[in-house]
């Protein structure tokens, strides 16, 4: 990858350093549109709650401009929210895209690499054992289950890696081993869910839909060094993604170095899903859907990761404004994501019923 | 589009090449058919001591001469409670359900050519976990002999669903397509299941305990409503079997050997629908064994679904029994529910797997 800048035969394009991109206008359009959409959705998200504040002043307050009460629910009580939705969202997307591209299955989602398993049954060993045994205080509670859902994820991931190895890592024996180990967390999951007191299953299960309820500052700084450091590496290589695609052979023949690059995506989407997952549980869909949205809406044949990230931020954001602002109690974000997700990807699924039937 | 698209040999070359397979092939073919014999023939012996075991091993410890005593009706009305009550109908039942999940998973791998696929892909778990949920919120139904006929209706509506937007989407149904709108309803029946289970305790605390899946406390009437449905699906099933072969060549060359692709789905997809929401209904969506049994008959006798169709029931029939027998022995008084033994034991044993065998891709 190193030398002048060579550029592909028909199609403009533009580098920096050794990341080059080619000029896709739809990929180009669509994401200044979801980004303008994620700004929109941030002042909206700000503004809408039990007391109205005009839009206005939310902007002059994110910019430091207002002070008094106004200010202080914004920035104390609301920005945390809003920004832990659109960081959860911004993360999850790019998780997803990382995982279908490498796994070249849309099904693909970071769950088989074990992340949401894991801290799935780190968070809910949390809420039942520690709520059901021992009287915790609720401070405890809430810093015990991100850290809880963080060691599951890492460790969940850390195993499916390891016993995915084999002389180097293959996508397809990657899948199945995290099949395997997925199912078994999973299943100790269900039993803790089982024997628990009902009301802490019913904790348990708010949990695993995924919620911002109960989001703070302490809960946005560690998403954003995570998203800071994680998400810019995740673009950078992007053009390995594509070589990679072409199967190992292939890519090993261009001078990818196959396995590393492959360590590195799957570091790159266990990271960003756990540092999700910490904040505001496996928030439902979100990873699944908004690549595959993506790849539909830039006509590109691998998902298009800024595009996913910034979708992704926006449908968390648009869900949570819903769930605050049309039902009687707050609704977990993440059974809206899904259904708002759900029945969009299959319309573009009905819609693109020409290129899809090939 | 996203999935790879198979390698298509032209027409000419494609005689040619299976004459030269044939001559030198012959030897191998020979030692392999007898190798296939006898794994189907471990297979069978391990299901029957496995059902076996099933009749003689409970939390009512009672011995071989009590059980034979309450099968012949000639013993105490306890022991004949127990094996008529108890032991008949789960060694049935388990043994249907893990073959039909066994099949099913199979035939949804076959037809999405993807190895993620399980049987609850079509919705038939998420609409079966509505109709069950439902029927607690709004009819207060909770019995295990009504719940059959929730769990039925809801995944076979869903199933319909599904395909409904598939074939609206890709007139033939496509493996990408089925496999995206399968996740997309199946997603959007679990996100309208948590939506009330989290409004409401009482339906949260039955969904529960039905969606680990379990095989206790059913009687013969849960087979007795399950049974045409799972005997179809096999039918459909089993008939599917060429046109499967075919499709996994990819649908053009499908088409070429005289396959009529959208007939061959329809076929497929409702031999699934119904054999998944027979298991379902009679025993919970237990995900795991639709998802790994098929990648084990592949492992074992590789892709030709001539011989993954049986090896994938008599491997997921066998599984379910003794996933059940281990949670009634575990347990003590509260028995392990079968879903939750078979993920917990048969998982590593599924890594392992994994790791060992030079694996056969779809």
């Amino acid at each position: 990858m190193t030398g002048a800048a060579v550029r592909a035969p028909g199609r403009a394009g533009v580098r920096i350093g050794p990341i080059g991109l080619a000029w896709r206008p739809r990929v180009f359009w669509y994401t200044v549109a979801s980004l303008g959409a994620v700004l929109v959705l941030v002042v909206l998200g700000v503004a809408i709650g039990s007391t109205w504040i005009a839009p206005g002043i939310v902007v002059r307050s994110l910019v430091g401009l207002e002070t008094g009460p106004d200010a202080f629910i914004i920035t104390t009580l609301r920005l945390p929210r809003v920004l832990t939705g659109a960081l959860v969202g911004l993360t999850l997307g790019i998780a997803g895209a990382l995982t279908q591209t490498f796994t070249r299955n849309p099904l693909g989602t970071p769950d088989i690499i074990g992340v949401t398993s894991g801290a799935s049954v780190g968070a809910v060993a949390a809420i039942v054992l520690g709520g059901g045994t021992y009287s915790v205080s609720s401070l405890v509670l809430s810093g015990g289950i991100p850290v809880a859902a963080t060691i599951g994820a890492l460790i969940a991931a850390a195993v499916v890696y390891g016993l995915g190895w084999r002389g180097g890592v293959q996508s397809y024996r990657l899948i199945l081993v995290g099949i395997g180990v997925s199912a078994t967390l999973d299943a100790v999951t269900s039993y803790l869910l089982v024997r628990a007191k009902i009301t802490l299953a019913t904790a348990a299960s708010q949990w695993l839909v995924g919620s911002l309820s109960s989001t703070s500052w302490s809960s946005v700084w560690p998403l954003l060094i995570v998203a800071a450091v994680a998400v810019p590496i995740a673009l950078a290589t992007s053009a390995a993604l594509g070589i990679g695609q072409l199967g190992d052979e292939v890519a090993t023949g261009v001078g990818l170095a196959v396995q590393r690059h492959r360590l590195l995506v799957i570091a790159l989407a266990v990271v960003l899903t756990a540092a999700a997952v910490a904040a505001a549980g496996p928030v439902g869909f979100v990873a699944f859907v908004v690549p595959q949205v993506g790849l539909r809406l830039a006509g590109t044949n691998r998902p298009p990761l800024l595009l996913a990230g910034l979708l992704g931020a926006a449908l968390v954001l648009a869900a949570d404004l819903l769930s605050r602002a049309a039902f009687p109690w707050q609704v977990p974000v993440g059974i809206i994501t899904t259904v708002i997700g759900a029945p969009y990807l299959i319309w573009l699924l009905i819609r693109h019923r020409k290129e899809m039937s090939r | 589009m996203f999935s790879v698209p198979a390698p298509s040999p032209t027409l000419a070359s494609v005689p040619e090449a299976r004459v030269t397979d044939a001559t030198t092939a012959l030897g191998v073919h020979r030692t392999a058919v007898r190798r296939h014999v006898l794994v189907i023939a471990a297979l069978v012996v391990v299901l029957v001591l496995v059902a076996v075991a099933s009749m003689l091993l409970g939390s009512n410890r009672i011995g071989v001469d009590r059980v034979l005593d309450g099968l012949m009706r000639t013993g105490s009305t306890t022991d004949e409670a127990i094996v008529w009550g108890s032991r008949i109908p789960r060694t049935l039942i388990g043994a249907a359900v893990g073959a039909a999940l066994g099949i099913a998973g199979l035939l949804m791998q076959g037809h999405t050519r993807n190895p993620l696929a399980d049987p609850g892909l079509f919705g038939v778990s998420s609409g079966a976990g509505l109709a069950v949920v439902l029927g607690v919120y709004v009819f207060g139904v909770t019995s295990t002999g009504a719940t059959v006929w929730f769990a039925l209706g809801g995944a076979l509506v869903a199933s319909v669903v599904v395909f409904s937007v598939t074939v609206a989407g890709s007139g033939t149904a496509s493996p990408v397509p089925l496999a995206l709108a399968g996740a997309a309803v199946s997603a959007l029946l679990g996100a309208l299941t948590s939506f009330v289970v989290l409004t409401d305790q009482d339906s949260l605390d039955a969904y529960r305990l039905w969606v680990v899946g379990s095989l206790a406390a059913r009687q013969l009437d849960v087979l007795g409503a399950v049974w045409p449905f799972l005997v179809a699906g096999l039918v459909l099933a089993v008939v599917n079997v060429r046109a499967l072969d075919a499709l996994g060549l990819g649908s053009d060359l499908a088409k070429g050997l005289g396959e009529n692709v959208l007939v061959a789905r329809l076929v497929g997809l409702g031999g699934i629908t119904l054999l998944a929401a027979g298991a379902t209904a009679a025993a919970g969506p237990i995900g795991f064994v639709g998802l790994t049994v098929p990648h084990v008959a592949r492992a074992l006798v590789g892709t030709g679904h001539r011989l993954t169709l049986p090896v994938s029931g008599l491997v997921g029939a066998a599984l379910v029994l003794l996933a059940d027998v281990v949670g009634r022995l575990i347990g003590g008084f509260s028995e392990v529910e079968v879903g939750i033994v078979l993920a917990v034991i048969g998982g590593p044993v599924f890594v392992a797997v994994a790791r060992r065998r030079s694996l056969v891709s779809l």
